[in-house]
């Protein structure tokens, strides 16, 4: 019995689940993190109706623009189509498919982001900055470290389409793609429940205000 | 003894993942129409709540494999899926927030 | 991502030595990890240790004026962060390091180079953290920072963010140590140790990571939260003259603060659980339930972290609630507690140095658990709040119960990990002065807390009736310290010329008392097939024989079978980009408040760090 190969993985039958090591790992990585998102979420839903001062995120002084959060939630959804097909190719061993699904899926990914950019450019101009008020103070704490999350998963995307034109991801690595597309939908997912919790459901106003 | 727990049912293939794709497209879509229709805003949040549901479950059930792997997979995650959901639902009782979520409750 | 273009090997080879300083820092084997975890935390240990007995000299007398009250406030929240983050916490991760892959017949870690990292990062938060001594001063905000105390406007110092940024650097440390023994003890088991056959240590080290990876992430962002805050974004988490609410602080820190408690008892209790089978010569009595208790404590830990609020005025039925579920978890523990008084009961107890402190975690802990129960119950809580009453309480179950039990570890594994036995004597004069010492030190502390006698004040005025007690405090703390001296005197006189321990001095039941003192690096010549629970005890004596009925089949898995004398077991070799990754993280945090061109050095050293990491060539 050798595992002295850390990073080529050994074999699946070598372990005592038949689980990789990796993909293990992975899935109580996104246990946990379901506890950071959760404590950021939860502050934001107890802060949302709490400002003292406006903007506020709905109602008269609202700064949300729903159309166009929509449009950014759906865009990052279809990104988790383009992940899958990615990573469907490379088990097929479509390693040219799988490379031009990874780059489409950090191309939806960077526009996400620039959404996110483009909306905080807007708010800060309607005067909402993290510390303007608690409703500022806990948004962008939330979303930033979604937008965090996005950015590593456009960073591990473009490494992997690398790795490949180097030859690193033969159909027999596929499981790498797989452990990425994880974290990827993961990402996805999140915003699933912050477009829900935080755009859609409209917060309560402050008594005194508007 | 050691239990071979990873059965690798074969993954979905590209036209299931389209099936599933669309679908999530048009629950997007059912979302952003109900919050514009005024005669729904009393209902609401519950339909968003089981939309999104509907939503997250897909993506994880189809799109990250949990439906067709170990179940041990599913235990790490919804062993953090769940403390998660229970510290968000106990705060916002503690916060006395719990109206954030159902319009009027206060 | 193996694959690297062959001009990078040359500057990525690995360090292949195996002595010396450079073979200890470049070191993947989960031992010696295990090994710098135990020096490491110990030195932390007793800086932490001196800390108190300040502490201590400054209450001795009324109107002390050993130290002013600022150093007082320092004094008392670095010990106590010490204690907590950078002695129980790591000193635990030294066994976990050193022992489950022993205990679970593997030969090493699913991630050895994380291991290395999470070592690392340690190792840097904890000088990081001590290093704010020199930086215009330590954290002074007690150790669980309550918000508003560390708002830049009441704290406009650097201590309050050495304190937070350092814990977040542990954070990840443990959150990776975590993610690896997970992994570890669900993957790497030799084959026949199904879950139920694992010995109780490793249980308790599976629980204690699951309650890490869970409890971490809510206090990082509440670190995270009190940093904005204090950064130029001026952020409003904790500043209620804008809307914020220094309340969320307390429910964050206690969401992780509870099941902390929990991470740092449960191993006690699994050492606990593996010396005192030992020495009775019985299995463990019921070691479903013991099993069972502890993952249902770790569960349950996560539902009574307010009770720790009551005096918050959360109101009548939330109060309830947190006193009901705090009244619940004591079952749990009650059930290891008989258990493991029914261990000993008909067993034919030999009393060594690591059975007494194991009776004495026991005894002790009994008490700390009676007099938080106490507390469990808002009324009375209301009383104690802030009284020496819970200083005394947590001393009970931090030093009478996780110090006792980490002792008894030392004893237990001592000759494992060094292959010279302890000396038996000095041992026992270690635990009585131990014992004697926290007694004469943490019990006055109940009497002084239902007097009125509150935690953290820096001195107090004579003629308040509590001269007596806080003297034989002291008094009971230069005890303490007089037995930490003799268990260094056991260590540096048994490393010149202790008894040769021999693989298996305890006559032991767990698969690491079945290879040679020290182990060899591959730990097992021969993977283990495990026949039952307490599995090297059944390889010795059979799966129903009992003393005496001595099949005596010699240990199989020292050198000699199968793979021959272990020369052809291929080992992971030494890496330093575990501890480039680890220097680059704790610049990245430090350059916080040093200047954020110091974040940018260390985020380039990180990802150059993370970047080899993944592309380093599996062996030479
Ligand atoms: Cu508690």
């Amino acid at each position: 019995m050798q595992h002295a190969h850390p990073a080529a993985h050994a074999p699946e039958h070598e372990t005592t689940t038949g689980l990789d090591h990796r993909k293990l790992l992975m899935w109580a990585f996104l246990g946990s993190d379901c506890l950071l998102f959760g404590a950021l979420i939860s502050t934001y839903m107890i802060y949302r109706g709490r400002s003292l001062a406006g903007p506020f995120p709905n109602g008269p002084e609202g700064v949300f623009d729903i159309p166009f959060t929509s449009v950014s939630a759906f865009v990052l959804l279809m990104s988790s189509l383009t992940m899958v097909l990615a990573l469907a190719a490379s088990q097929r061993g479509h390693i040219r498919g799988m490379r031009v699904w990874l780059i489409a899926t950090a191309l939806l990914g960077t526009v996400f982001l620039g959404g996110q950019f483009f909306e905080f450019t807007a708010f800060v101009a309607e005067g909402l900055t993290p510390a303007t008020n608690v409703f500022g103070t806990s948004f962008f704490t939330l979303t930033g470290f979604h937008g965090a999350h996005v950015t590593l998963g456009v960073i591990i995307l473009l490494s992997l389409v690398v790795v490949s034109l180097r030859g690193g991801l033969p159909k027999e690595e596929s499981l790498t793609v797989e452990i990425a597309g994880l974290y990827w939908h993961f990402v996805d997912i999140v915003w699933i429940v912050i477009f829900t919790l935080v755009y859609l459901i409209p917060a309560p106003l402050p008594p005194h205000a508007g | 003894m050691a239990v071979p727990a990873e059965h690798h049912r074969a993954h979905p293939g590209p036209g299931e993942y389209i099936k599933i794709a669309v679908i999530l497209a048009v629950i997007t879509l059912v979302e952003v129409a109900v919050y514009y229709v005024p005669s729904l805003s009393g209902a609401l949040t519950p339909i968003l709540m089981v939309l999104s549901t509907i939503k997250f479950s897909m993506v994880v059930l189809w799109f990250m494999h949990l439906k067709f792997d170990s179940v041990l997979f599913s235990y790490l995650f919804v062993g953090g899926l769940g403390i998660a959901g229970a510290v968000l639902i106990a705060l916002l009782f503690l916060f006395g927030a719990s109206h954030t979520i159902v319009p009027g409750a206060a | 991502m193996a694959t690297i273009t062959g001009s990078m090997v040359g500057v990525l080879r690995r360090p292949t030595s195996h002595y010396g300083v450079w073979s200890w820092m470049t070191t993947v084997d989960h031992k010696r990890i295990g090994v710098l975890y135990g020096v490491t935390s110990f030195i932390f240990f007793l800086i932490g240790g001196v800390e108190a007995l300040v502490l201590r000299l400054q209450l001795a007398f009324p109107d002390g004026k050993v130290v002013d009250p600022e150093v007082f406030n320092q004094l008392f929240t670095m010990h106590a962060t010490t204690m907590v983050f950078l002695v129980i916490m790591p000193l635990s991760a030294a066994f976990f390091n050193f022992l489950i892959p022993l205990q679970i017949g593997a030969r090493d870690v699913a991630f050895p180079r994380l291991n290395a990292f999470s070592y690392w990062v340690f190792v840097a938060g904890g000088v990081f953290i001590n290093s704010s001594f020199l930086f215009g001063g330590a954290p002074n905000a007690g150790w669980f920072g309550y918000a508003n105390l560390t708002s830049r406007a009441f704290n406009a110092g650097s201590g309050v963010d050495f304190w937070a940024l350092g814990l977040l650097g542990l954070g990840t440390a443990s959150l990776a140590a975590s993610f690896n023994f997970i992994v570890t003890i669900l993957n790497m088991r030799a084959p026949g140790m199904t879950m139920m056959r694992m010995p109780l240590f490793t249980w308790m080290t599976l629980v204690v990571a699951f309650l890490l990876i869970f409890a971490m992430p809510i206090i990082a962002v509440a670190l995270i939260q009190l940093e904005l805050d204090r950064s130029p974004l001026a952020t409003n988490f904790f500043n209620p003259a804008n809307g914020g609410d220094p309340i969320l602080w307390q429910h964050l820190f206690w969401l992780f603060g509870h099941p902390e408690v929990y991470i740092l008892i449960l191993p006690a209790m699994g050492i606990v659980s593996e010396v005192l089978p030992t020495f009775a010569r019985k299995p463990l009595f019921g070691y479903p339930a013991v099993v069972f208790a502890g993952v249902f404590i770790g569960f349950m830990g996560w539902g009574v972290w307010a009770h720790h609020m009551f005096t918050v005025g959360l109101g009548p039925v939330a109060n309830s609630v947190f006193a009901v579920t705090t009244m619940f978890i004591a079952v749990p523990t009650g059930i290891k507690i008989f258990n493991w008084i029914a261990t000993l009961w008909g067993g034919s107890l030999k009393f060594t140095t690591a059975m007494l402190f194991s009776i004495g975690f026991i005894s002790m802990f009994i008490i700390g658990g009676l007099s938080g129960l106490t507390h469990a119950s808002p009324p009375t809580d209301y009383q104690q709040q802030d009284t020496y009453y819970i200083v005394a309480h947590f001393h009970y179950v931090l030093f009478g119960g996780s110090i006792l039990a980490l002792f008894s570890g030392f004893y237990f594994w001592w000759p494992k990990g060094t292959g010279k036995l302890l000396d038996e004597g000095l041992g026992k004069l270690n635990f009585w002065l131990m014992i004697i010492g926290m007694n004469l030190t943490f019990g006055p502390m109940h009497i002084l807390g239902l007097n009125g006698m509150p935690r953290r004040i820096y001195t107090y005025p004579s003629g308040m009736g509590w001269e007596f007690w806080n003297l034989i405090e002291t008094a009971g703390s230069l005890v303490i310290a007089l037995s930490v001296l003799v268990f260094i005197i056991n260590v540096v006189r048994t490393s010149r010329n202790g008894k040769e321990a021999g693989p298996d001095p305890w006559d032991g039941r767990t698969l690491e008392w079945s290879i040679p003192s020290p182990p060899p690096e591959y730990n097992f010549a021969t993977v283990p097939v495990v026949q039952g629970r307490d599995a090297f005890w059944i390889e010795k004596y059979g799966l129903h024989g009992g003393e005496g009925a001595h099949h005596a089949a010699p240990p199989s898995h020292t050198a000699g079978s199968g793979n021959g004398d272990g020369h052809a077991i291929h080992m992971p070799q030494g890496s330093y980009l575990p501890m480039v990754t680890a220097f680059g993280q704790t610049l990245m945090l430090a350059g916080v408040i040093f200047g954020y061109w110091l974040s940018g050095v260390g985020l380039v050293i990180m990802l150059g760090g993370v970047y080899a990491w993944c592309s380093e060539p599996v062996s030479d």
